[in-house]
């Protein structure tokens, strides 16, 4: 049986306290950089069924931006940065001191789209490298890449690695909120961290748990 | 009275079959691709939402048929003849496959997609099974929809709009 199927309630709270520890980061990183207030919520550990997955990232035909890495070293995995795509919009229109910044004008404004790469670059590099100093664990992200499409097709790309070992994944998810006084509405980005099913025993060995919880 | 139509939903790694006038659809086929196996005279059609190129990939005892495509093209095939339709009336309708994430490293991770579609190709060659439409490669995402009365394959994409193969 594949060890996501028996996973503890112990082991959940570690990888929620990874999600908090790298979150936290990235949530700083975030607010430096847009010299704002930026909060997170209190991260979602769960064990999901793909359909599920697609549910958490918003349902699979909702329009999304999804920032992709690869995590490769000692633990690899897949990670996401992903914002609806009026949110991402808004990140941009900050990063670019443009208000008027609309994701539909065509053609594509490079710099834009370069921005909102840059923004994922710098939120999983820095949520990453905390996951790094705190494991011990050497984690090597790739280059990100971006895509603008339905979240379904975005996510399961991420999906192709764990589903050669079961059709289940275990994910980490963070919300963060760029908090504005001046608007209504808050801007919101998730993480999804899906480490391979190979690396959830070096994590938690890493931690000092064992696999059996 | 005429039936109301049903919307049969097939989600990641799974397959389903429908007869007229219901319809049959999967959402956000990224890499992955959406394969219908038809009879037209039949009005029944099969769809499955494939992740995987083989099934050889699994690393896993128990093994999800739908999600490989060469076990998930077999399956469909042989669900629909258990369920009225003829083998030599079958056709097919391929989309998806596209790589939604471009990478300078050409990992054979990274090209998941062109590979899906190969590997189905190959399975409806073994099985005698013509492609009379197919929507495959390129970047972006697809939702689709077939209709087994009109043998229709509805794509949405979100920048090229909705086309029918």
């Amino acid at each position: 049986m594949s060890f996501i199927n028996k996973v503890s309630g112990m082991q959940l709270d570690i990888l929620k306290e990874i999600g908090n520890i790298g979150a936290g980061h990235a949530a700083t990183a975030l607010s430096v950089m847009l010299d704002k207030k930026v909060e997170m919520n209190v991260p979602d550990v769960q064990v999901v069924t793909f359909d599920e997955m697609m549910e958490l990232a918003g349902g699979a035909e909702s329009l999304a931006a999804g920032i992709f890495l690869r995590i490769e070293g000692d633990a690899p995995g897949s990670m996401f940065f992903m914002l609806p795509i009026r949110h991402a919009e808004r990140f941009i229109r900050e990063m670019i001191g443009d208000s008027g910044y609309s994701i539909d004008s065509a053609p594509p404004n490079e710099i834009a789209l370069s921005a909102l790469q840059e923004l994922g670059n710098i939120l999983s590099g820095a949520y990453l490298s905390s996951l790094s100093d705190f494991t011990n664990l050497a984690l090597y992200p790739s280059v990100p890449a971006l895509s603008i499409d339905m979240a379904g097709a975005i996510i399961s790309f991420g999906l192709i690695e764990l589903s050669q070992a079961g059709d289940y994944a275990i994910v980490i998810n963070t919300v963060l909120n760029d908090l504005d006084s001046e608007d209504e509405e808050i801007v919101q980005g998730s993480f999804f961290l899906l480490p391979d099913p190979e690396s959830f025993q070096t994590i938690f060995k890493a931690l000092g748990v064992s696999e059996n919880g | 009275m005429a039936k109301q139509a049903e919307l049969i939903k097939v989600g990641i790694a799974d397959m389903k079959i429908v007869k007229a006038p219901d319809l049959i659809r999967t959402t956000g086929l990224g890499s992955c691709v959406g394969i219908v196996l038809f009879d037209r005279a039949r009005e029944l059609a099969g769809m499955a939402h494939i992740m995987l190129p083989d099934s050889s990939l699994a690393k896993t005892g128990t093994l999800n048929t739908a999600k490989y495509a060469d076990t998930a093209v077999k399956e469909l095939t042989a669900l629909l003849l258990e369920n009225g339709a003829r083998k030599y009336s079958l056709k097919a309708k391929l989309a998806g496959g596209a790589q939604m994430f471009q990478f300078s490293s050409g990992s054979e991770l990274m090209r998941i997609g062109p590979r899906n579609v190969e590997a189905v190709k190959v399975q409806l060659s073994v099985l005698k099974i013509d492609i009379v439409a197919e929507d495959v490669g390129g970047n972006n995402g697809r939702t689709i929809e077939f209709n087994p009365k009109t043998a229709l394959l509805q794509i949405r994409t979100v920048n090229n709009g909705t086309t029918e193969l």
